[in-house]
C-alpha cells in the first residue's frame, strides 16, 4: 500500500502521521475517552443573560438516583474565577449570571441520563435584571454595567501622519457589519478527568494549549501546577473555540471530589453555549484618496462586541485596529478601536483573530472608493498595495516580503468558469440546488475580488515561545527520531509538518511521536498561524543540535535535545497607537464568481480562487487543504453563518438553525502560493491557516454586489438582502470613543491577573 | 428493554433504555466509537452506518429499532493493516484534517461506490449533502471518492 509509506520531506505532500487511525475511527477523541466506573458529568446552564441569583437549591438533585455530586460557587476550593487573559470569568456563576449560557452549577452521576436527569433537579431561582445586548447600548451613560470595571474591555486609538485630517480630493464613507460566527468544530467539547491517590488529578482533553489550560484550571483547584497532568486527546476541530476553558475545571473539580473518573462532552446544543464566538462587528470607515487613485487618508471606527468576558477580546482587537486600514500604504490614517463588554454570549478567537471583520469593511469600501474614482478595483488595490518597507499606521516598517501585486496577478490568472447555459441544468446546478423553483429564468452572474492580511504568531510585546525535544535513536531497522512536543495538532497537520522537518534534517524515514502532554514544556497555543514557524523552528533547532552534536561520529546510542524557538519581538503601543506590534505577515487575494436568483435572493458560488503568500510551503497538499477549508469558512460568514440572539440568548444552537456550508455549498476552490521566504523563519514560512478566511467574505459579497448592484453591507448577506426586501443597513452615527486610561485592556488597569502573559513572563 | 442485535457480524443481546439512539448504544455500550456524535439530529452524518445494508444516521435510528438487525459500523469497513480502497483513497488525497466527520464520510462514500462505482462530481456532492465537515473545503473529498472509484465496489 503505497498511501502508508509516502514520507515525505519538506516541499512533499507527505501523507498525514494520522491519517490511518482517522479513517479506520480508531483514533480517539476527546468525546470518545472511557474510564472503568465513570461517572458523567453535565452543568446546569443560566437561561437568563443578566440575573441574580437568589437560591441555588440542589437537594433534589443530590438526592436524584445514581447522582453522586453537585457543585455550584459555593464549593469551590480556591480561585472563583479563571480567565485566558484576565481572570474575570466565574467557574460558576457567583451571585450573578452575565450571559445567557453560564454555568451555575455542575452534576455528575453515574450514567449521563441520571446526570441529565439531576441536572433538570437544580433549582435556580433568578432575578432578571436589565441587560446590555447591543454593543452601542454598552457605550451609552445609562447603560447597565456588565461588570463594576465599566463595559468598555479595550479601546485602540491609533494615530498615523495627519490622521483623518487630510486633504484628499475624493472620499467614500462606509458603513458595514459582521455578525457573531461560531468556529463550529465536527468534534464538540469533551475531556475526561482522573484523580490519583496523592490528591493529584490527570486530564486528558481536546484543547489547544496545554499549559495555559493547566496554569487557569491549577488556580481554580487550589492545586500547584505540578499536581496536575494534562494529556492531549484527539482534538475534532477547533478553529479558536478551544482557547478558552470549557469543561475543564468542572471534571477536575468532580472528580477530586468524588474520588472517581469524570467524563463531560458537550452536545451540540450545549457546545455552542460552551465556547467564545467570533466577534460581531460595526465598522464606520472613510477613505480619502487623490484623483490619480493615490490613497491618502483611513479614518476608522470600530465596535466588537466581546460578549459577557475578556477572553481574548483584547489582543483580538489590537489585531482588528492595527489592520483596519487595509494591506495598503495610507500615510494619514486614524483608527479608534473600542471592544465593549455585554451580556451576549462571550467573544475571542476564531480563525482571523479581527482580521475577517476589518478587512470586509475596508476591501468593501476599496470598491467603493475604485466605483467613485472610476478605477477598475483591482488597480486601485495595485496602486496602493504595501511593500516591503512600507510603513505601517502603527509605524511598524514592513520588513518581510509583501507579495500583494504577486498574489493579485496570480489569482487573476486563474481562469474564469464559462458560464452555464441558464436552462435546462441539473436541479443542483442552480442556487438554492434542487430547493429552488426557479429555473434559470433570473439569474445574474457576478464576480468580485478581495485583498487581506494577517500577522503571523502573537503580538504586542508576547513572547510565545515554542519547546520541542527531537531524540534521535539507532535502531536494526535504522535511525529513527522521536518527537516530544506539547504542540496540538487539531487537524490542520502540524504533526506532518514536524515529521517532514525531522526527515528532512535528520535524514530519517521513521519518525515517531510521543503523546503532548504538559510532562514536556510549552510550545504555545495552536493558533495565529504560529506553529509551522514556531513548533517547526523548535524541532528544526534540536535536529540541527544533534545535528552538529554528530558531526565526524557514528549514531551509537541515542542523542536528545531540546530547542526553545522564539520569534522576533515585538512591542506594545503607545499613546498614539506607534510600535512594532507584529512579528511578520503574510497576504491574499480572492476571486469569487456567484451566480444570484434575483427573484428568490438564493446564491451558488461557482468558483472561488485564493493566491497566498505562503513564504515557503512545507507541504503542499496540507497547504492547499488549509486554503480550501479556510475558504469555506469564510464563504459561511458571507452567505449563512450568523449565531442569532434575542434578548441575549442563542436561539439556532443546533446545525439544523446554524447552517455550516455543505458540499453542495462549496464550489471547487483552486489555491496558488507564492512563495518568498521570511527572513529568519524556519525554511523561510509564513502561516497559511488564516487567510483565505479573511479575504473570501469580502470577495464573495463583493461579487453579490456586482450581481446584483446593491449596495450590501452586512455579512452574512441574507436572501432578503439580495431580493431587496431589507434595505441596507443604516447608522445613527458613530459612537462616541471613549474616555480611557491608555491602550491596555482595561482589567490590566484594575489589577486583574495577567493569564497567558504570567506564563509567558514566568518562563524567563 | 432487551433487544438481540448483530453489530459487524457479532450478535449482541443488550439491555437498553427506550430512549437510547442506536449511536448511544454502538458507542457507550459495545465501545465502537469510530461512529461520531456531532450533531445528535441527523444533520451533520458523523454517525453514518449500515442498517441491513441502509445507510442510516445511527442518531436518528432508536436502539430498539436494532432489534433482531444488522448493523455495520466503520470498524468493520478495514483496520489499519488492510484499510478498505475509500479509507485508503481518503488518507492518500488529504480529505482528512480534523478527522472527526471522517468515519461517515467513509462509510457514506463506501455506500455510493457500491451503488455508483464511476460517480459525477454532482452525483458525488448530492451524495455527500448530508455529511458535514468542517476543516476540508471538501475539495479533497471529492478528489478522494475518484480516487477511490472502481476499486471499491
Amino acid at each position: 500500500m503505497t498511501v502508508l509509506t509516502r514520507r515525505g520531506r519538506v516541499g512533499e505532500s507527505a501523507t498525514r502521521v494520522d491519517g490511518v487511525p482517522k479513517v479506520t475511527g480508531e483514533y480517539m477523541y476527546g468525546s470518545d475517552l472511557h474510564a472503568e466506573h465513570l461517572l458523567w458529568g453535565v452543568t446546569v446552564r443560566s437561561p437568563h443573560a443578566s440575573a441574580r441569583i437568589c437560591r441555588i437549591d440542589v437537594a433534589g438533585a443530590a438526592r436524584a438516583a445514581g447522582v453522586a455530586c453537585v457543585l455550584t460557587a459555593a464549593d469551590l476550593p480556591a480561585a472563583r474565577t479563571f480567565g485566558l487573559e484576565f481572570a474575570d470569568q466565574p467557574v460558576f456563576a457567583d451571585g450573578v449570571v452575565r450571559y445567557s449560557g453560564e454555568p451555575v452549577a455542575v452534576v455528575a452521576a453515574e450514567t449521563l441520563e441520571q446526570a441529565q436527569l439531576g441536572a433538570d433537579l437544580v433549582s435556580v431561582e433568578y432575578e432578571p435584571l436589565p441587560a446590555v445586548t447591543d454593543m452601542e447600548q454598552a457605550l451609552r451613560p445609562d447603560a447597565p454595567l456588565v461588570h463594576e470595571l465599566g463595559n468598555v474591555l479595550r479601546h485602540v486609538h491609533i494615530r498615523h501622519g495627519d490622521g483623518a485630517d487630510a486633504d484628499a480630493e475624493v472620499w467614500v464613507d462606509g458603513y458595514y457589519e459582521t455578525a457573531m460566527q461560531d468556529q463550529a468544530a465536527l468534534g464538540p467539547e469533551g475531556g475526561l478527568a482522573v484523580p490519583a491517590a496523592d490528591g493529584s488529578v490527570d486530564l486528558y482533553v481536546a484543547t489547544q494549549w496545554l499549559h495555559v489550560d493547566r496554569q487557569q484550571i491549577a488556580l481554580c483547584l487550589g492545586l500547584p501546577e505540578e499536581m496536575l497532568r494534562i494529556t492531549l486527546a484527539g482534538v475534532g476541530g477547533a478553529f479558536g473555540s478551544r482557547e478558552d476553558i470549557h469543561m475543564q475545571i468542572h471534571a477536575c473539580l468532580l472528580a477530586l471530589r468524588t474520588g472517581r473518573p469524570v467524563k463531560i462532552v458537550y452536545g451540540r446544543e450545549e457546545s455552542f453555549h460552551g465556547h467564545v464566538h467570533r466577534h460581531p462587528s460595526r465598522s464606520w470607515i472613510r477613505y480619502g484618496a487623490m484623483r490619480d487613485g493615490r490613497i491618502v487618508a483611513a479614518d476608522v471606527r470600530l465596535l466588537l462586541d466581546g460578549g459577557a468576558y475578556a477572553s481574548s477580546s483584547g489582543p483580538v482587537l489590537g489585531n482588528a485596529a492595527t489592520f483596519a486600514a487595509g494591506p495598503y500604504e495610507v500615510p494619514n490614517v486614524l483608527v479608534e478601536a473600542t471592544v465593549v463588554y455585554t451580556n451576549n454570549p462571550p467573544c475571542g478567537a476564531m480563525r482571523g483573530f479581527g482580521a475577517p471583520q476589518v478587512c470586509f469593511a475596508y476591501e468593501s469600501a476599496m470598491d467603493e472608493l475604485a466605483a467613485k474614482l472610476g478605477f477598475d478595483p483591482l488597480e486601485l488595490r495595485l496602486r496602493n498595495a504595501v511593500r516591503t518597507g512600507s510603513v505601517l499606521p502603527t509605524g511598524q516598517v514592513l520588513e518581510g516580503p509583501a507579495p500583494v501585486r504577486e498574489v493579485v496577478e496570480r489569482c487573476r490568472a486563474v481562469p474564469v468558469p464559462p458560464e452555464e447555459p441558464r436552462e435546462g441544468r441539473d436541479a443542483i446546478a442552480y442556487p438554492g440546488g434542487a430547493g429552488n423553483v426557479g429555473r434559470g429564468e433570473a439569474l445574474k452572474r457576478g464576480v468580485g475580488y478581495a485583498v487581506g492580511f494577517k500577522n503571523v504568531a502573537y503580538s504586542e510585546g508576547f513572547d510565545d515561545a515554542a519547546e520541542a525535544t527531537v531524540t534521535l535513536r539507532p535502531s536494526a531497522e535504522g535511525p529513527v527520531a522521536v518527537i516530544r512536543t506539547a504542540a496540538v495538532d487539531y487537524g490542520q497537520g502540524l504533526y506532518t509538518v514536524l515529521a517532514q522537518i525531522a526527515r528532512t534534517e535528520l535524514d530519517v524515514d521513521e519518525v515517531v511521536f510521543e503523546p503532548s502532554s504538559t510532562d514536556s514544556g510549552s510550545a504555545g497555543s495552536t493558533s495565529a498561524s504560529r506553529q509551522t514557524t514556531m513548533s517547526g523552528g523548535a524541532v528544526l533547532g534540536a535536529c540541527r543540535e544533534i545535528r552538529e552534536a554528530l558531526v565526524g561520529g557514528q549514531l551509537e546510542e541515542a542523542i536528545s535535545r531540546t530547542f526553545t524557538y522564539h520569534h522576533r519581538p515585538t512591542t506594545g503601543l503607545d499613546e498614539e497607537g506607534q510600535g512594532r506590534p507584529h512579528v511578520s505577515f503574510s497576504f491574499a487575494a480572492v476571486r469569487a464568481v456567484v451566480e444570484v436568483d434575483e427573484e428568490l435572493g438564493l446564491v451558488r458560488v461557482v468558483q472561488l480562487a485564493a493566491a497566498q503568500d505562503a513564504g515557503r510551503v512545507i507541504n503542499p497538499q496540507g497547504a492547499e487543504g488549509q486554503v480550501e477549508g479556510a475558504a469555506a469558512m469564510g464563504l459561511g460568514l458571507a452567505l449563512t453563518e450568523e449565531i442569532q440572539l434575542a434578548d441575549g440568548a442563542i436561539r439556532n444552537a443546533s446545525f439544523t438553525d446554524y447552517l455550516i456550508p455543505t458540499i453542495l455549498d462549496v464550489p471547487p476552490i483552486v489555491s496558488e502560493f507564492v512563495e518568498e521566504p521570511e527572513p529568519d523563519a524556519p525554511y523561510g514560512v509564513k502561516g497559511i491557516g488564516e487567510l483565505a478566511t479573511v479575504a473570501v467574505t469580502p470577495a464573495v459579497v463583493a461579487a453579490l454586489r456586482a450581481a446584483t448592484g446593491r449596495a450590501l453591507n452586512r455579512a452574512p448577506v441574507r436572501p432578503d438582502d439580495l431580493v431587496g426586501i431589507e434595505p441596507s443597513l443604516r447608522t445613527s452615527g458613530r459612537p462616541p470613543v471613549p474616555d480611557v486610561p491608555g491602550q491596555r485592556p482595561i482589567p490590566e488597569y484594575h489589577g486583574l491577573g495577567l493569564g497567558q502573559q504570567q506564563l509567558m513572563k514566568a518562563r524567563e | 428493554m432487551t433487544i438481540t442485535t448483530t453489530v459487524n457480524g457479532v450478535e449482541h443481546t443488550v439491555d437498553v433504555p427506550p430512549a437510547a439512539s442506536l449511536l448511544t448504544l454502538l458507542r457507550d455500550e459495545l465501545g465502537l466509537t469510530g461512529s461520531k456524535n456531532a450533531c445528535e439530529q441527523g444533520e451533520c452524518g458523523s454517525c453514518s452506518v449500515w442498517l441491513d445494508g441502509e445507510l442510516v444516521c445511527a442518531c436518528l435510528v432508536a436502539a430498539v429499532q436494532a432489534d433482531g438487525r444488522t448493523v455495520r459500523t466503520v470498524e468493520d469497513l478495514g483496520g489499519a493493516d488492510r484499510l478498505h480502497p475509500v479509507q485508503e483513497a481518503f488518507v492518500a488525497a488529504g480529505a482528512v484534517q480534523c478527522g472527526f466527520c471522517t468515519p461517515g464520510f467513509v462509510v457514506a462514500v463506501a455506500d455510493l461506490l457500491e451503488c455508483d462505482p464511476h460517480p459525477s462530481d454532482d452525483a458525488i456532492r448530492e451524495a455527500l449533502a448530508g455529511n458535514l465537515c468542517r476543516c476540508t473545503g471538501y475539495s479533497k473529498i471529492v478528489a478522494a471518492v475518484h480516487l477511490a472509484e472502481g476499486t471499491a465496489a
